[in-house]
């Protein structure tokens, strides 16, 4: 079975790689963490993901820019805001949204 | 009409890791339970107990508030903005991680554990300046009536999140009863028992019950023997 494939856009880079080391110890999970929405929309743009999540440091006006691009590029995706920084909320956001 | 939710000390998640055991109202780490997501604006309610010489290493926190009270022994905190202190039985820590803080936490003593309330609340305003207090409560404001240790407010009693949310404590002895009158509309409380029986409204409430309540105004609570307890006012709407 493919893994699920996880977007995640954090300004902080050192808590970016806190998620994504976290995210990527689920064996059914695989992520990309970038920090910039530049890199954010070539991302999305170069493989299929199921979810983004939202990290920390992200303004409302780039969130409300990424989430009105990733979706006119796929309608179905599920955007999410993740808190906590890497914490022991991330997993449980996770599959709310994936609804596992 | 008031609505509530009951959540039974016995049925929350339980994670012990030798050096850590905890118990979780809420999903958190590998708990997970849909059903048991947050309370309003209240995410994590940890009931935590360190062994000695113990502790969480250096990590991260972002967008939240962060409110931890001992309940016996003493846990020392370091973080990323060089904040060094000990938090004791008898104070409350406050961090808004904000855009992003380190920190650790660990039991110095060698000999004896240490057991604190992890508090968890999602923040109204994401991404501010990280930001750390703590004070020392005194015991005696608590004696018989609701002591405020948390408010949206920074020249309020207490230490001060960016939410709209209100905390209490209230150590009764037994048969005193009072009411509690929510402080903003849209608000619920939550609350926790940390010792002895209380009854809220007309719900009988034992040691670690978390008892929700909302849509209503105000409600009593009556100490069925001597009791402390712990109420968390928050927004219902996140």
């Amino acid at each position: 079975m493919s893994k699920i494939q996880i977007l995640i856009i954090g300004r902080h880079p050192e808590i970016l790689q806190t998620v994504v080391r976290l995210v990527n110890n689920n064996p059914d999970w695989e992520c990309t963490g970038v920090i910039t929405d530049e890199e954010a929309f070539a991302a999305f743009a170069a493989k299929p993901y199921r979810l983004v999540l939202l990290c920390n440091g992200v303004t409302p006006e780039s969130e409300e820019k990424l989430r009105r691009v990733f979706r006119q590029h796929d309608p179905g995706i599920i955007i999410v805001q993740h808190y906590g920084g890497g914490s022991g909320l991330l997993s449980a956001e996770i599959r709310q949204a994936l609804g596992v | 009409m008031a609505q509530t939710t009951l959540h039974k000390a016995g049925t929350r998640g339980h994670a012990n890791h030798g050096w850590l055991n905890s118990y979780h109202t809420f999903s958190f780490a590998n708990y997970y339970n849909p059903e048991r997501m947050h309370f309003g604006a209240l995410r994590v309610l940890n009931d935590d107990t360190v062994d000695a010489g113990m502790g969480f290493g250096t990590h991260p926190h972002d967008n939240m508030e962060i409110i931890s009270i001992p309940l016996e022994g003493d846990l020392e905190h370091k973080d990323s903005m060089n904040n060094v202190a000990v938090i004791k039985n008898g104070d409350i820590q406050v961090m808004s991680a904000g855009t992003g803080i380190y920190h650790s936490e660990y039991n110095k003593d060698r000999a004896h554990r240490v057991k604190f309330l992890q508090i968890w609340v999602y923040p109204n305003q994401l991404n501010v300046e990280p930001r750390y207090d703590q004070i020392t409560l005194k015991a005696e404001d608590r004696h018989n009536k609701l002591q405020q240790i948390l408010s949206p407010n920074a020249g309020d009693e207490g230490v001060w999140i960016y939410q709209n949310a209100w905390f209490h404590l209230g150590q009764f002895d037994k048969g005193l009863s009072t009411t509690y009158n929510l402080k903003a509309k849209g608000n619920g409380v939550y609350v926790f028992v940390l010792s002895g029986d209380i009854k809220v409204n007309d719900q009988i409430l034992n040691i670690r019950d978390g008892y929700g309540i909302w849509d209503t105004d105000s409600f009593t609570i009556a100490a069925e023997s001597n009791a402390e307890f712990l109420l968390m006012e928050v927004p219902m709407q996140i």
